[in-house]
């Protein structure tokens, strides 16, 4: 990249500060730690210089926003052309009360839906299944039918706004339920845009919200990959996640790489079937977290896109849309604190300015009192208020990719690269994604990580303020939210009447095509919409599928 | 705790499992207890089950004990796994694999940390087989820390020994062909959905040819697919099988004998170690002979002569 | 001989995530206690039989759904009926204040929350088991 007589030059002044600058200050000034790492355990350097990244090719490794490798940005003008969507994830409690936080945030300048459903419905069971008892509406929304999305999205611009709705092993019914109701308020399935996570590996690896064994479950997915290129053009029929792999306890490094390695098996399943890969692959989105050390998940975020652009070309993709990563972002909830609560406003913060710098689509941020419950309306307008403050405020938007050319920022982008590149080796010597799934390979990853970064905390190597450092004796004073008592006994008697006043033998008959078909291979998201246009509840439809597919039970690995 | 014994022999779950306790932990009470237990056992039958990490042994278990339940039969499940030699502790999770079975109250499952045991086994399973067994059991299971050389334990206990296998293994059943590969009644391939499935039960069937000449019974091989319940009915055949022959060739009471061996070994050097080196009779002087030998004062012959002198006497 | 302290690490309900349950398994297991860890989506009946079975000495409950005052207080209440009164009950997870306070009335000794050192887990175990 440089010019090798000025490096040369370079160098010699450096060996030279070094020597009489460097050295001579660390001996009687040393270092307040012996070795500096960030949370992927990389060593970083006191000082990164141009002969970090002397190796690395401008035009072929960095170059443009909007064209390949994309490391700069997937659009020429990133956010100075347009900014990333605020969008808040949430909901809970029922349909009805989750509709009026939807309307309270798109109040206040939220720019995008998302949806949080509640542990039953992640699950595919309604309200009333014995194994939901408790769980009602407890950490997202409660929705066992059509009905209930009607409710949830009573009153609100779907036509014009954009749904993001985190579901996984049920998600083609729950997709299901938003087309269907779309249609029914005659919005035509060709306009509406959202997103659903549809993200199975990443539920065996991290997240547990599995339902269906990995080959049943890849169908579906595929299943939806094919319906939306045709049916529903605007809709992002996956978020491939590393936000769960990284809650799970992962480090940076692992996020990146188990990420993308599921991105790649889905595009090979995808193209297995048959389907052309410029046809799925702009359509598939990617959803990241945002956690504590600022230039590495900035420099995750670039690493990702480089090696998306790198690894899609590879596979035949031809079209630059299909080439170019966009991804959403969460800021870490793993790193929110019950203790001074209100501290995590400035964590989010910079957090979320990390996701910016690294040039994220879509953003939410977390509020302040997440760690002991779901987020009052004032904790997430001010988490709200933390986007639009860094948007107006700050200047970081007025460029696109402010960091690129940083000595360190580039190194460090790279390393992780390469780091990452490793751990693709090792999955594939162990015969690919799903048996390295059988075989526990990420679960135990995660875990040793996991359980090295509280040991680190234990033992004080690592601070967290508040925690264990900097600690004060209070009263936690945040107020928070309450959820109406009586919702789950609303639903479930909603439930009982929808069951008895729609058309039974029509359900019935749907239900049993969906059998069928599941049995056989054909797409099922026709047969499900029909399911969900005779009000055939989540917990019915799924049932199916569960006797056809069976369920998965996840290997021990601790 | 007086009727203890009775209550065990009830099939009380919670008396069953505090004896277990009680007898992990070289309580008095127990051994009182046994008197009463020991008696009643003999009619369950005792299958041990070892195999390499990741054979799926803990799964196999769940398969098999659903099937006897099937025909009614009543199961006992001792799931063994290592205690960590630094602290102490262990992880006790085969139970995962079983959590179905945990509210059917014809099948008891204890977790047990093999406490410094090498073998596999662990002190007290001898006792747990027993209290089982006489607590209505028809088939008592046990699942051993089975990895490799060193472990071969299971014997002693089991009438009917399983070493589980997986495909794949390749040179791995060379360098396990002394130890483990030696002491199984039957073998198991499981995951025999995985590649090289074919190549593994040639090599487990070229080791039985070399090792069944001139033996009144060739060893099985048997392929399973414990997560689908493929191979399971079959082989609880051979296990009923090996039961029979055991039975028909007299074989069973010898080897049952074998067992009490063990048992009486073990009680007599767990009661003699807990004399030299717990008791506080002797610790002292256990001790200052450490030091000696430390200081090279005395050797450990020695040593142990003085030890031993003063039990024999 | 040694006393083992036998501690039952389980999660009730459909909550899957099981970060913190697997790192508090390991560390109790760091302090020589025995484990059984009985994994994800398990019942109530299934943590009390488990817990009986084992003859455990502690049962560590894990939430993060939210449905800690049912799930918490319908395990506390059965190991009573079932006369295990003397199992030392401790959770954690995502339990605000008031909650815990609740549970605590509830029979559930210990509540631990986010911020929470595995030593001071060890410790309380150590201290409060009965036998």
């Amino acid at each position: 990249m440089f010019d090798k007589k000025e490096l040369e030059r370079i160098k010699q002044k450096k060996d030279e500060w070094d020597k009489n600058c460097y050295s001579k200050h660390v001996k009687t000034h040393p270092e307040r730690k012996d070795r500096f790492e960030n949370l992927s355990g990389i060593e970083i350097k006191n000082l990164y210089r141009p002969d970090d990244i002397a190796h690395l090719d401008y035009i072929k490794d960095f170059g443009f926003p909007g064209e390949y490798p994309f490391l700069r940005g997937i659009h020429p003008t990133m956010h100075r052309g347009r900014l990333w969507t605020m969008r808040q994830f949430s909901g809970f409690g029922s349909a009805e009360e989750t509709n009026q936080r939807y309307k309270y945030l798109l109040g206040h300048g939220e720019t995008g839906l998302s949806v949080a459903f509640d542990y039953p419905t992640l699950y595919g069971y309604d309200t009333d299944h014995p194994l939901s008892r408790g769980e009602f509406g407890k950490c997202g929304v409660a929705i066992s039918s059509l009905q209930d999305m009607e409710i949830l999205f009573s009153e609100i611009p779907i036509n014009n706004v954009t749904t993001s709705m985190t579901i996984n092993g049920p998600a083609a019914i729950v997709w299901g339920f938003y087309i269907a109701n779309a249609e029914n308020r005659g919005i035509s399935k060709d306009t509406i845009g959202g997103t659903i996570q549809n993200d199975i590996l990443k539920e065996y690896i991290a997240q547990k919200s599995f339902i269906f064994p990995p080959e049943p479950s890849m169908r579906l997915i595929v299943d939806t990959f094919e319906y939306g290129f045709k049916y529903v053009p605007r809709w992002n029929t996956i978020s491939i996640s590393g936000y769960h792999i990284r809650e799970a306890g992962s480090t940076a490094v692992q996020e990146l790489a188990f990420t993308l390695g599921d991105g790649l098996e889905y595009v090979k399943s995808a193209m297995e079937r048959g389907l052309l890969i410029d046809e799925f692959a702009p359509r598939l989105s990617f959803f990241f977290n945002a956690h504590n050390d600022f230039f590495e998940e900035i420099a995750k975020y670039r690493a990702a896109r480089r090696i998306w652009a790198k690894e899609l070309k590879k596979l035949g993709a031809k079209k630059p849309r299909s080439l170019l990563m966009r991804f959403h972002t969460q800021t870490a909830g793993c790193t929110l604190t019950a203790q001074q609560p209100e501290i995590n406003i400035t964590r989010v913060t910079l957090q979320a300015l990390a996701a910016i710098l690294g040039g994220t689509q879509s953003l939410h941020t977390n509020s302040m009192d997440e760690a002991l419950a779901l987020p009052s309306e004032k904790a997430v307008r001010i988490a709200l208020r933390t986007q639009q403050i860094i948007a107006e405020e700050s200047g970081v938007t007025d460029t696109v990719d402010p960091l690129g050319g940083s000595y360190y920022i580039e190194w460090l982008t790279d390393k992780m690269e390469e780091e990452t590149y490793e751990y693709f080796d090792k999955v594939e010597k162990l015969g690919g994604v799903i048996p390295a799934i059988e075989k526990g390979f990420f679960q135990r990853e995660i875990a040793e990580a996991a359980y090295r970064y509280q040991k680190q905390i234990d033992e004080n190597k690592r601070i967290i303020v508040g925690v264990n450092n900097y600690t004060i004796d209070e009263e936690i004073s945040v107020p928070i939210l309450k959820m109406d008592e009586k919702g789950e006994e609303r639903q479930i008697n909603r439930l009982k009447k929808l069951r008895k006043d729609r058309n039974n033998s029509k359900f019935e008959r749907n239900l049993e095509n969906l059998r069928k078909a599941a049995e056989g291979d054909e797409n099922l998201m026709p047969y499900i919409l029909d399911c969900v246009h005779s009000y055939a509840t989540l917990g019915e439809t799924c049932q199916v599928l569960r006797d056809v597919f069976g369920e998965y039970v996840e290997p021990a690995i601790y | 705790m007086n009727d203890i014994a009775a209550n065990v022999l009830k099939g009380d779950p919670r008396s069953i499992a505090r004896l277990i306790t009680l007898a992990e932990n070289n309580d008095p009470i127990a051994a009182n207890a046994m008197k009463t237990i020991h008696p009643k056992t003999g009619n369950a039958h005792v299958i041990g089950i070892t195999g390499v990490m990741g054979s799926g042994k803990s799964t196999l278990i769940y398969e098999l004990t659903r099937e006897y339940r099937k025909k009614g039969l009543k199961v006992g499940i001792i799931a063994i796994d290592p205690t960590s030699p630094f602290s102490g502790g262990a992880l006790l999770g085969d139970r995962i694999r079983m959590m179905e079975l945990a509210t059917d109250d014809g099948v008891f499952i204890r977790s047990m940390g093999t406490r410094g045991m090498l073998g596999g086994l662990t002190s007290a399973v001898y006792d747990v087989v027993e209290i089982l067994d006489a607590s209505g059991k028809n088939i008592v299971l046990v699942e051993t820390v089975g990895v490799g050389q060193a472990e071969v334990d299971v014997i002693k206990i089991a009438d009917t020994t399983l070493v589980v296998l997986v495909p794949g293994l390749g040179d791995s059943i060379q360098t396990i062909k002394a130890g483990i590969m030696e002491i199984a009644d039957i073998y198991v391939v499981n995951k025999a959905d995985r590649s090289g499935v074919e190549q593994t039960l040639a090599e487990v069937e070229s080791l039985v040819e070399i090792a069944c000449i001139n033996k009144d019974r060739k060893i099985p091989v048997l392929a399973t697919i414990s997560k689908e319940n493929k191979g399971i009915v079959e082989l609880i055949d051979e296990i009923n099988k090996h039961r029979e022959h055991l039975k028909k060739t007299k074989t069973f009471e010898a080897q049952r004998r074998k067992r009490y061996e063990a048992e009486l070994v073990e009680i007599i050097r767990k009661r003699l170690m807990n004399f030299i080196f717990d008791e506080s009779t002797f610790k002292g002087k256990v001790e200052s002979l450490i030091d000696q030998i430390s200081k090279k004062e005395l050797d450990p012959y020695t040593a142990a002569d003085e030890i031993l002198g003063k039990i024999l006497k | 001989m040694e006393r083992k302290i036998r501690v039952l690490v389980a999660k009730p309900g459909l909550d899957g995530h099981d970060r913190g349950a697997k790192i508090v398994a390991r560390a109790l297991r760091d302090a020589g206690m025995e484990v059984i860890y009985t994994g994800l989506h398990q019942t109530v009946d299934m943590i009390v039989e488990t817990a009986i079975q084992e003859d455990v000495d502690a049962v560590g409950l894990s939430l993060l759904s939210g449905a800690h005052m049912t799930l918490f207080v319908d395990v506390t209440r059965l190991l009573k009926e079932k006369g295990m009164e003397d199992v030392l009950v401790v959770g954690g997870g995502i339990i605000p204040e008031d909650d815990a306070l609740k549970l605590k009335k509830a029979g559930v000794a210990g509540v631990f929350g986010p911020g929470t050192r595995c030593d001071d887990i060890v410790k309380f175990i150590k201290k409060n088991v009965k036998r």
